[in-house]
């Protein structure tokens, strides 16, 4: 197999700046919406800033440390919202780690109709937080909701707790368990299938081999799946928004909803950009956590499948994890690097 | 691959399962050709007793609500941002591919991270560059900043390392130069991934909600998203309304996601695959 790289200078190729002339329009947009704002939200952050205003004042730390003090007016909202958003996600993550990879077991198998199936349990995604948003305050109205009339209950989904945080929770579930579904699918798709072989020789059972091979298989997905799913429990905003719009008693209103309602509706920038700051914060830190838990032990496994391979003179397959080749793409295992 | 299933019960639990994800999204459009005193009964059953489009004619004359502008914003606003999308992130996810170039490996690095940084952080700063480009309340306030995500660049790179380097070498020896070789060889060879990212693109800002509810103003301008929340707030008691106008916004996406149902969940799974 020839394949010479050409170098940028000299040739057909073009000048040594025809890479930077495709990158350029983008380039910009990600300098302009994505760069410069990443630091410039920090610099707000340490201004009384409001964008009505001709001038800003510096406060330095103080946004910051308001955000700690019981005793300034932001304290309050901002860890209701930090305690509710908390409460959505250790409640809904699990949800959508299972029941995904349950209904991905399911549709992995082979028989007729299955891309139909999958096509419906993904049709919810499709659909915006908008439409999902308003259908589901209807379905769950308390007096003529289709949900009470179904099961026969007399219950206010919408306007009491802890019903109200079923209702979000479950409808966060229906919206986006397809999401999740697909992308377990495609990772258990990559499984080698001679390591269910192995498995069923060495006299495995379902379970024992769902166990040994197909959770080890998922762990580069899963490590995505869990990081992503994450954030978007996290960023929780329109459902809490149209259906509870924030209630009982700001009881389901999330971080997003305090920090936008300051920032953006009040103008309150300066505080808010500092909320923001911190909510990144802490799911940087959960985020790390979920790479460095998860891929800790997949790290291990590898050096240790290395060094049997080694022993058994191994490279035969020519294709050792560490070949830098540009023309193989990003695969599983290469999640925890390329991320 | 595993045996093909045999098993009856496999049928009956995905059958009831699809009712559970179907079914409200079937609700949906039965409530809104209800007439409101039906949709609004204590026992109100699924299928509607009496068809009416009175909750469509209502939302189509309504002079406080012009539903008919709102779809049309969105329309322009998602189209035009696929667009963008599709042209800036295919030149640039194609350098990063094929081209060598000093800082390479460190400007992937960078723009792939921003993948896992949280979008809000940018709505502050963002706001304030949309204030001062005048871009407030406009249309370009929908379809630009969101392009600058780096999904797109990520998904364009992964499929043309994907493609043969021959195509290149034959562009060369037939003396084209690069953007020759890139719009006339390299792109129609890219159409499964372009259609793919438009359509993701598209569906993305189509559904949109926190970032124009808050960078739009005026009623004629906002996009369907917001103008449903704002009928929530008018036709609080008028359910069939407010069905029909979730209606109106979920149709064009079910009928994209129907035709190209295949690209959309293709696309999903590469994303968490090759992520």
């Amino acid at each position: 197999m020839a394949r010479t790289r050409t170098p940028g200078r000299g040739g057909r190729t073009g000048s040594p700046l025809t890479p930077y002339l495709f990158l350029a329009p983008y380039l910009a947009l990600f300098v302009a919406f994505v760069a410069f704002p990443a630091v410039y939200g920090l610099w707000i952050s340490l201004h009384d800033w409001d964008y009505m205003m001709s001038s800003q004042r510096f406060l330095g730390l103080q946004n910051y440390t308001d955000l700690l003090d019981p005793a300034s007016v932001v304290f309050r909202d901002f860890w209701n919202g930090m305690g509710n958003t908390l409460l959505f996600t250790v409640v809904s993550v699990p949800f959508l780690l299972v029941l995904p990879l349950l209904l991905a077991l399911l549709l992995q198998q082979k028989f007729p109709g299955r891309t139909f199936f999958r096509a419906m349990f993904f049709a919810p995604y499709v659909l915006g937080v908008a439409v999902i948003g308003l259908m589901w305050r209807y379905l769950l109205d308390g007096n003529f909701g289709l949900v009470n009339a179904y099961l026969g209950t007399d219950i206010s989904w919408t306007t009491s707790q802890p019903w109200a945080w079923v209702s979000l929770v479950g409808v966060t579930v229906w919206w986006t368990l397809g999401f999740n579904a697909v992308i377990f699918l495609a990772g258990l798709g990559d499984i080698p299938t001679e390591h269910y072989e192995a498995a069923a020789l060495d006299g495995a059972g379902w379970w024992a081999s769902f166990v040994h091979v197909t959770l080890p298989g998922l762990r580069p997905v899963m490590i995505f799946v869990v990081v992503i799913t994450v954030l978007a429990s996290a960023n929780m905003f329109g459902q809490s928004y149209l259906i509870t719009q924030g209630g009982p008693s700001q009881s389901t209103q999330t971080a997003i909803m305090v920090i936008t309602d300051l920032g953006l509706s009040r103008y309150q920038m300066g505080a808010a950009a500092a909320q923001s700051y911190l909510l990144a914060l802490f799911l940087a830190v959960v985020s790390i956590a979920n790479f460095w838990l998860m891929r800790d032990k997949d790290a291990a496994e590898q050096a240790k499948a290395l060094r049997a391979q080694r022993r058994r003179g191994g490279g035969a397959d020519g294709h050792t994890p560490g070949s830098s080749d540009p023309q193989v793409p990003a695969t599983p295992a290469s999640l925890g690097t390329v991320r | 691959m595993r045996r093909a299933a045999r098993n009856p019960l496999l049928w009956v639990v995905l059958t009831l399962l699809s009712v559970v994800f179907v079914g409200p999204i079937a609700a949906m459009l039965l409530t809104s050709l209800k007439p409101t005193a039906e949709a609004q009964s204590a026992d109100p059953g699924l299928l509607p007793g009496e068809i009416t489009f009175r909750a469509y004619e209502v939302l189509f004359t309504s002079a406080d609500n012009p539903v008919l502008r709102w779809f049309l914003n969105s329309m322009l606003a998602a189209t035009a941002h696929a667009l963008l999308v599709v042209l800036t992130a295919s030149l640039a996810g194609y350098a990063l591919a094929r081209m060598d170039f000093p800082g390479k490996n460190l400007m992937f690095g960078v723009i792939i991270s921003t993948m896992f940084v949280p979008g809000f952080i940018f709505l502050m700063p963002n706001f304030l560059t949309l204030d001062r480009l005048g871009w407030l309340d406009t249309l370009a306030a929908i379809v630009v900043p969101g392009a600058a995500g780096a999904f797109g660049v990520f998904f364009m790179r992964q499929f043309f390392l994907s493609l043969p380097k021959e195509f290149e070498e034959s562009a060369r020896i037939d003396g084209a130069g690069p953007f020759t070789t890139f719009f006339r060889i390299m792109l129609p060879n890219a159409t499964p991934a372009l259609v793919t990212l438009l359509v993701l693109s598209f569906l993305a800002n189509w559904n949109d909600f926190i970032w124009p509810l808050y960078v739009l103003f005026n009623d004629a301008r906002l996009t369907l998203p917001i103008g449903l929340s704002k009928l929530q707030g008018a036709y609080t008691i008028d359910y069939p309304v407010i069905m029909a106008g979730a209606v109106i916004a979920s149709l064009p996406v079910l009928l994209l996601y129907v035709f190209v149902q295949r690209y959309v969940i293709d696309g999903v799974a590469t994303s968490g695959v090759k992520g």
